[in-house]
């Protein structure tokens, strides 16, 4: 059913479809709504779940990984300076191989203390072991987050997924959304039942020390899992389309690429800022078009080189910097065309840091730099 | 008293790879052998982590599950909260435990987290008095006096100038329904400890205190006489808490003398040399005395 709703709350909403048994969180900007959202969910009655207030996203984190080793799904969220704290249950989560999800609703790291968006966050933890999908829009947030947990439960995969939604952008912004019924949500998503769990019936050791012998095994079938999520993640979004008559998701969406001669890749909701800004060229006969980067972790590499492989200009839009270096995003694509005879002109820009407004202006600005010669590396909108 | 307080349940099973006389694989089994098979384990990073589950072996017989070296309380309350919502918490106890870096210093916070959330879990910090693991550095739990690597004896030292920090107290202090003391020098007592605890619904703490022959550099088959010392010194109470209130302490009938504790161990050697040593010795037993006062340790006649 459609209904106009708070980002925040309709994400809220959507998890309670999902039936956590265990909800743990702390409180930090952007992402609180969600949270008290639930937190009125579960106090009316209306979920039946554990809702455990911690003293901390460490503890956050953790509470809901040993909840997740005892056989019950969990949900948490988080922010910024919340999801560096988490950092080290985070790459433990992954390597304990334990299907969980978390928002994380896209903030910017401090100092100086900002509070606006960026993906500083969820980029600083993409070496984790987590999935990570980014929204465009509040209801391809929602519909992430149902598909979600049907990843991260597969026991082909049992690897952890971060929806990562920008902060104020998506989580405070009132949309229409199109929310499932219970009925359907629990169609699609089999109840919770993993690999291993904790049970006294049949004990088994969890966390174990892996020497020098067996750890480097462990990380490199994490990275084999990583390209059976490339499989999944389309066949999941496609179930979706089915179940939910909606296409959202996937790995990466191709808006106007086909035919053009520049393409702009991003992810998040500033893709439908490029989307708009597409549009009005078009009408001016400009053969330019968006890529939309859902999945960067795992990294889809063919799904990206197959949509730009035929594009003169790339320039990348990135709201993440690995200070010292380039976006993430940047060296990402820069590494797939190694080796590939078919390479377009590969620009790199900066933009929107710490919640700076990204204008159409500002998007115009970087398509005209765009070139053969052109920035690796550009923060545009820049106040000096 | 023919009860066996070590069966062959295994639930601790022995094959790991702690040094000879360590107090914390007997504390370990102790606790585990009281707890019986419907426990579920968590256990903060350190030696007993790592010398019990090194893979592919390990030597737990129980549901065990390791995280991080400060989150053993938390990944706990989510094991909880997990066997609450699947309707299991009547059935099956959890433990948590941790060294007493991971309980005292890094892990305080959560541990304080669980207790004030009211989680039903027994806590049980295996103090051997150092980072061990990482090689008999000082802890929150560290003796005053005591020679650490990161709290040498030198020239101008006597070893860690702190104070051991009080955390039965500070556990009692969130007034939780038991909070306690005890030893692998008396295993009957650890045990009764253990079962008593678990017979109690909410919150639980259970100090442990546990030798170590490497840090303590003593010989490995003094483990149970200098855990003894430690208590008969008055170094280390044995007491009871009940929501906040003291309500047992071990009585001594003869206390003796902190040296006879103090002179087996090598981390105290620096205490034994000169004249300056005699007066720290001296601050030592005043520790003692304090205790005895405090905790009313003295048996009336
Ligand atoms: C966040 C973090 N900091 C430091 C360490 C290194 N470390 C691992 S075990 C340990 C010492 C453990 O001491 P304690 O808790 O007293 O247990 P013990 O080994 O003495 O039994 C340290 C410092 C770590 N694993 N994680
Ligand atoms: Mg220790």
């Amino acid at each position: 059913m459609k209904e106009f709703i708070e980002g925040s709350y309709a994400i809220a909403k959507i998890i309670k479809l999902c039936k956590p048994g265990v909800i743990s969180a702390y409180p930090i900007t952007p992402q609180t709504h969600i949270v008290e959202g639930l937190a009125q969910i579960v106090a009316d009655g209306e979920l039946k779940s554990e809702f455990i207030n911690v003293e901390s996203e460490h503890s956050a984190a953790s509470v809901v990984l040993g909840a997740s080793a005892a056989g019950v799904r969990a949900y948490t969220a988080t922010s910024s300076q919340g999801l560096l704290l988490m950092t080290e249950v985070l790459f433990n989560i992954a390597g304990m191989r334990l299907p969980l999800v978390l928002t994380c609703a896209n903030r910017a790291i401090s100092a100086p203390i900002n509070i606006w968006n960026d993906h500083q966050d969820s980029v600083t933890v993409r070496d984790s072991g987590w999935i990570q999908l980014y929204a465009e829009t509040v209801q391809e947030a929602c519909d992430l987050h149902i598909q979600a947990y049907k990843i991260t439960e597969d026991h082909n995969i049992q690897l952890p997924v971060m929806i990562c939604i920008d902060g104020y952008l998506l989580t405070h912004c009132g949309e229409v959304v199109d929310m499932p019924s219970q009925g359907e949500v629990d169609k699609f998503l089999s109840p919770f039942s993993p690999l291993y769990k904790l049970d006294v019936a049949n004990p088994i050791t969890m966390g174990v020390l892996g020497d020098p012998d067996c750890y480097m095994e462990t990380r490199y079938a994490i990275q084999e899992t990583m390209k059976d999520v490339l499989k999944l993640i389309p066949k999941v979004a496609g179930d979706f389309e089915k179940a939910f008559g909606r296409l959202s998701g996937g790995l990466v969406e191709k808006y106007k690429t086909d035919d053009a001669e520049k393409i702009l890749v991003a992810k998040g909701s500033l893709v439908g800022t490029l989307k708009d800004v597409v549009d009005d060229l078009r009408t001016k006969g400009v053969k330019i078009g968006v890529l939309k980067v859902v999945s960067h972790r795992p990294f889809p590499e063919d799904a990206i080189f197959d949509a730009l492989k035929k594009a003169k200009y790339v320039g990348i839009v990135e709201k993440s910097i690995s200070l010292g270096a380039y976006g993430p995003l940047y060296t990402d694509i820069k590494a797939l065309f190694q080796g590939k005879k078919e390479s377009p002109c590969i620009n790199g820009f900066v933009i929107g840091l710490g919640g700076r407004d990204v204008t159409k202006e500002s998007v115009k600005e970087i398509i005209d730099q765009i070139s053969e010669f052109g920035p690796t590396n550009k923060f545009i909108g820049l106040k000096l | 008293m023919t009860e066996k307080l070590i069966t062959e349940k295994k639930l601790f099973a022995c094959g790991h790879t702690a040094c000879a006389g360590c107090g914390q694989s007997l504390g370990a089994r102790l606790v585990l052998e009281a707890a019986g098979p419907n426990t579920i384990v968590t256990n903060a990073t350190g030696c007993l982590e790592v010398f019990s589950t090194r893979y592919p072996e390990s030597s737990w017989g129980v549901p065990w599950l390791h995280s991080l070296f400060e989150n053993s309380a938390a990944i706990a309350s989510g094991v909880e909260s997990a066997l609450k919502h699947l309707g299991k918490i009547d059935t099956i106890r959890v433990i948590s435990q941790g060294g007493d870096g991971g309980t005292a210093d890094i892990g305080l916070q959560a541990l304080s987290g669980m207790m004030e959330r009211g989680h039903d879990i027994l806590y049980v910090c295996y103090d051997n008095e150092a980072y061990m693991n990482t090689g008999i550095q000082r802890s929150g739990l560290t003796p005053f006096d005591t020679n650490t690597t990161t709290s040498p004896a030198g020239k101008i030292s006597s070893g860690n100038p702190l104070p051991k920090k009080n955390m039965v107290e500070i556990c009692a202090a969130h007034r939780i329904p038991y909070a306690a003391s005890s030893s692998v020098g008396f295993p009957l007592d650890v045990q009764s400890k253990v079962k008593k605890a678990l017979s109690i619904r909410g919150p639980k703490y259970l100090h442990l205190h546990v030798p170590c022959p490497l840090g303590w550099r003593h010989p490995s088959n003094l483990t149970i006489n200098i855990a003894k010392l430690a208590v008969e010194t008055a170094l280390f109470p044995m007491v009871e808490y009940e929501y906040g209130k003291l309500v047992s302490s071990r009585k001594l009938v003869t206390i003796k003398p902190v040296e006879e504790y103090l002179k087996p161990q090598g981390r105290f050697a620096h205490l034994f040399k000169d004249e300056k040593g005699k007066q720290e010795i001296a601050k030592i037993q005043q520790i003692a005395n304090q205790n005895i006062e405090y905790y009313n340790l003295k048996a009336t006649k």
